[in-house]
C-alpha cells in the first residue's frame, strides 16, 4: 500500500475532524474569550465563580461520579459473565446489552418519564398489587437511573473487549500455579481489564457531566446542573458568549478527567 | 466500517446542503411567497389551498422563539414576506426599524378582525400600521375537577401546601415571573429591584411544592392526570380539554398576561404584493375557521367566530373571554440587561 493511496483514504477522516471538531472548539474558546462586541474578556470564563453555577458544577460532578460507579460495578461482572460464555451465546448477549443504543437516546429518556410517572407504568403495576406507589420522578435518583441506563453500554463495551481479549492461558498458567479464584482475579483479570475499564470510565463520566436532557426531562427542571445552565444561556438568553465560557471551565474539567486517567493506564500497563 | 460512516456523513451532510440550495431556487420564479411562523400555528391545509386560489408558492418555515426568529430577519440572511412574532417583539422590530407599513387597501379583508384587537394591538404598533392580529391568548391556570374540590380563581393556590407535587409551573422566564408578580400586584413588565427580589423569593417559596418545571409538557401531564394544577397557555387548554373533560381553565382575579401574535412584512421583503394576497386570504372568514379549528389557539377573527359550528367552542370563555372582565396587561420588551437580569434571577429560582 503505497502512501499517496493512504492519504486519500484519510482525506475524509482529515476533513471531518477539522470540519466538526477543531474549528467549532476554536470557536466556543473565541467566543468564551470575547464579549458581544468582539473585544477581550475574561468575564465569560469568570462567571462560574457564582452561587448558581458553583452549585451545579458541583452537582454535576457528583452526579456524574455516582453514575460511573454504579455502571462499572453492573457492567463489570456482567463483561466477566459475558466472556466466559461460549462465543456464539456471548455475542448474542452482548448484542442485547447494545441493543437500547439503537434507538434515539431522547427517546429512550422519554420512555423512562412514562416509566416512572406518577401515574406511569412502574406505578400501574404496582398500585394493581396493591402495593405503595414508587415517586422518583422529578428526583436525583430518577436522573441517576437515567445516566446509568443511558451510559451503561459505553461501560460494558469496552470492559467486555479488553476481559474478552485476556488469554486463557493465563488464567490456566496462573490456577496450575496455585492460585484461588480471588488471586486470579485481582492478580490477572482485574490488571489486563483495566484499559477497557479506564476507556469505559472516561466514556461515562464525559457524556453524564455534560448532560442537560436528562435532568430536564427526568427531573423535572427542578435540578439544574451545569449543562442545564449552558443550555439556558445559549437558548433562553442567546448569550453565546456567557454559554461558551461555562463551557471552556467544563472543558477543563473534561481534559483533567483524562488525564488523571491516562495516567493510570500508562502506569498499569507498565 | 467507520470509514463508510464518516464518508455517509458527509455524503448525507452535502446532499442536506444541496437541498437548502434547492428550496432557494424557489426564488428564481417571483411569484413566491416567503412566510416565517411559530412551529404548527397553521393548518397545512391552509397553505394548499392558497396556492391552489392564486397560483402563488409558498415557501414556509418556522421558528421556535421570538428571540431565535429576531436576529434572523435582523442579520437579512433569508428575505421573509411575512414573519408572526409576538406583541413585545414587534415593538422591538418597529424600533429597529425592520418593518414596513402593510397596505391595507390590499388586505380588504381586515374589517373581519374584531376592533377590540385593533385596539389592543396599538400598545405595541400605535397606529395599526405595522401589523394584523393573527392569534391571541391569555395564560391562566387548568386543573383538574377530580383532584381539585375548591373554586379556583387566583394564584394564590398556587402557593396551596395542601396541593404539594401536584402543580406544573412554566418553564419560561417571563411566564414564570409573571405569575408571582401577578399574585404580588405588581406590574408584569416590572424592573423594579425590590419587586424582582421578592418575586424571586417567592417562586423559590414555591419550589418544593411544585413537581416540574415544563412547558409544552404541561398539555400532556394535564391530560394524563399527572398533576391537579397547571400554568397553560388559553389556546392549549381548549385542545386539553377535547381530550381529557376533567380539566378547567380559569383566569385567575388578579390578572394575566394577554398576548397576541400578529403578522409583519420585513422591510427586505421583496415580495410585499403576495405577503398581502396572503394577508387578505388568510383574513377571509371560512379560512380563518378552519385555521381555528386546527391550531385551537383563540382568532380576533369576529366574522370566522361566527362560522364556528360547535356552540360550546363558539361560546368558549376560555377561546373568546369577555376581556374586560380581567385585569390584562401585555408584555413589553425589557432591553437585553434587563432580561438577562430576569434570567439570572429565575436560575436561583430552579438551583434553590
Amino acid at each position: 500500500m503505497n502512501n499517496k493511496y493512504t492519504r486519500y483514504v484519510a482525506a475524509p477522516y482529515l476533513i471531518w475532524s477539522v470540519g466538526f471538531i477543531i474549528i467549532p472548539l476554536c470557536l466556543v474558546l473565541y467566543y468564551a474569550f470575547t464579549n458581544a462586541d468582539g473585544a477581550f474578556t475574561i468575564d465569560n470564563v469568570a462567571d462560574i465563580i457564582s452561587y448558581v453555577n458553583i452549585k451545579a458544577l458541583l452537582l454535576s460532578i457528583a452526579f456524574s461520579l455516582a453514575s460511573t460507579l454504579l455502571c462499572l460495578l453492573i457492567a463489570y461482572p456482567l463483561a466477566v459473565v459475558l466472556s466466559s460464555v461460549i462465543s456464539t451465546n456471548s455475542s448474542i448477549l452482548s448484542l442485547l446489552f447494545i441493543l437500547p443504543m439503537w434507538m434515539n437516546s431522547l427517546l429512550r429518556t422519554y420512555a423512562w418519564q412514562n416509566i416512572l410517572e406518577r401515574k406511569g407504568v412502574i406505578n400501574g403495576f404496582l398500585t394493581a398489587l396493591n402495593l405503595p406507589p414508587l415517586y422518583i420522578i422529578n428526583k436525583p435518583p430518577a436522573i441517576l437511573l437515567g445516566m446509568v441506563y443511558d451510559f451503561l453500554p459505553f461501560m460494558i463495551l469496552p470492559v467486555y473487549n479488553s476481559v474478552s481479549r485476556i488469554d486463557k492461558d493465563l488464567i490456566n498458567a496462573a490456577r496450575d500455579l496455585g492460585a484461588g479464584y480471588r488471586d486470579i482475579f485481582f492478580r490477572v483479570i482485574w490488571p489486563l481489564s483495566l484499559p477497557g475499564v479506564i476507556s469505559g470510565i472516561t466514556m461515562v463520566f464525559v457524556p453524564s457531566l455534560t448532560t442537560f436532557v436528562i435532568s430536564d426531562i427526568l427531573g423535572g427542571g427542578k435540578i439544574l446542573l451545569i449543562g442545564n445552565v449552558i443550555e439556558q444561556l445559549f437558548t433562553q438568553d442567546s448569550d453565546w458568549n456567557a454559554g461558551a465560557g461555562l463551557s471552556a471551565v467544563l472543558m477543563i474539567f473534561i481534559v483533567i478527567s483524562m488525564v488523571i486517567t491516562s495516567k493510570y493506564d500508562k502506569e498499569d500497563i507498565r | 466500517m467507520k470509514r463508510f460512516v464518516s464518508l455517509l456523513c458527509v455524503l448525507s451532510c452535502m446532499t442536506s446542503l444541496y437541498g437548502c440550495a434547492l428550496n432557494n431556487d424557489a426564488g428564481n420564479s417571483d411569484n413566491v411567497v416567503y412566510i416565517y411562523n411559530w412551529g404548527e400555528y397553521i393548518d397545512p391545509e391552509v397553505l394548499t389551498i392558497f396556492t391552489e386560489e392564486t397560483g402563488i408558492e409558498v415557501v414556509y418555515d418556522e421558528f421556535e422563539t421570538n428571540e431565535i426568529m429576531f436576529p434572523k430577519i435582523k442579520a437579512g440572511a433569508v428575505k421573509y414576506d411575512l414573519v408572526c412574532p409576538s406583541d413585545y417583539m414587534i415593538k422591538k422590530m418597529i424600533d429597529n426599524d425592520l418593518l414596513q407599513e402593510i397596505d391595507f387597501n390590499n388586505v380588504p379583508n381586515y374589517v373581519n378582525i374584531g376592533d377590540d384587537y385593533w385596539k389592543l394591538a396599538e400598545d405595541y404598533d400605535p397606529g395599526n400600521r405595522f401589523s394584523m392580529p393573527y392569534v391571541f391568548g391569555t395564560i391562566g391556570i387548568l386543573y383538574n375537577k377530580n383532584m381539585v374540590k375548591e373554586k379556583v380563581d387566583s394564584w394564590d393556590i398556587l402557593w396551596d401546601p395542601k396541593y404539594k407535587d401536584e402543580i406544573l409551573m412554566q418553564d419560561s422566564v417571563r411566564d414564570a415571573f409573571m405569575v408571582a408578580e401577578m399574585k404580588l400586584g405588581y406590574s408584569i413588565n416590572t424592573t423594579d429591584e425590590d419587586e424582582l427580589q421578592e418575586s424571586k423569593e417567592l417562586l423559590q417559596k414555591q419550589k418544593e411544592l411544585v413537581q416540574a418545571y415544563v412547558v409544552d409538557q404541561v398539555r400532556d401531564k394535564m391530560i394524563g392526570n399527572e398533576a391537579a394544577l397547571g400554568v397553560i397557555y388559553s389556546g392549549e387548554a381548549i385542545f386539553t380539554q377535547r381530550e381529557n373533560p376533567d380539566l378547567e381553565y380559569v383566569i385567575p382575579k388578579e390578572g394575566t398576561n394577554f398576548w397576541m401574535d400578529s403578522w409583519v412584512i420585513p422591510k427586505n421583503a421583496k415580495h410585499k404584493e403576495n405577503a398581502e394576497k396572503f394577508l387578505n386570504f388568510l383574513a377571509r372568514a371560512d379560512i380563518a375557521c378552519m385555521n381555528f379549528d386546527y391550531i385551537t389557539y383563540s382568532t380576533p377573527n369576529m366574522a370566522a367566530r361566527e362560522l364556528v359550528e360547535d356552540e360550546d367552542i363558539k361560546n368558549s370563555p376560555i377561546a373568546f373571554p369577555d376581556l374586560s372582565k380581567y385585569h390584562l396587561e401585555i408584555y413589553v420588551s425589557l432591553g437585553e440587561k434587563a432580561d438577562r437580569h430576569l434570567s439570572d434571577l429565575w436560575r436561583e429560582v430552579k438551583s434553590y
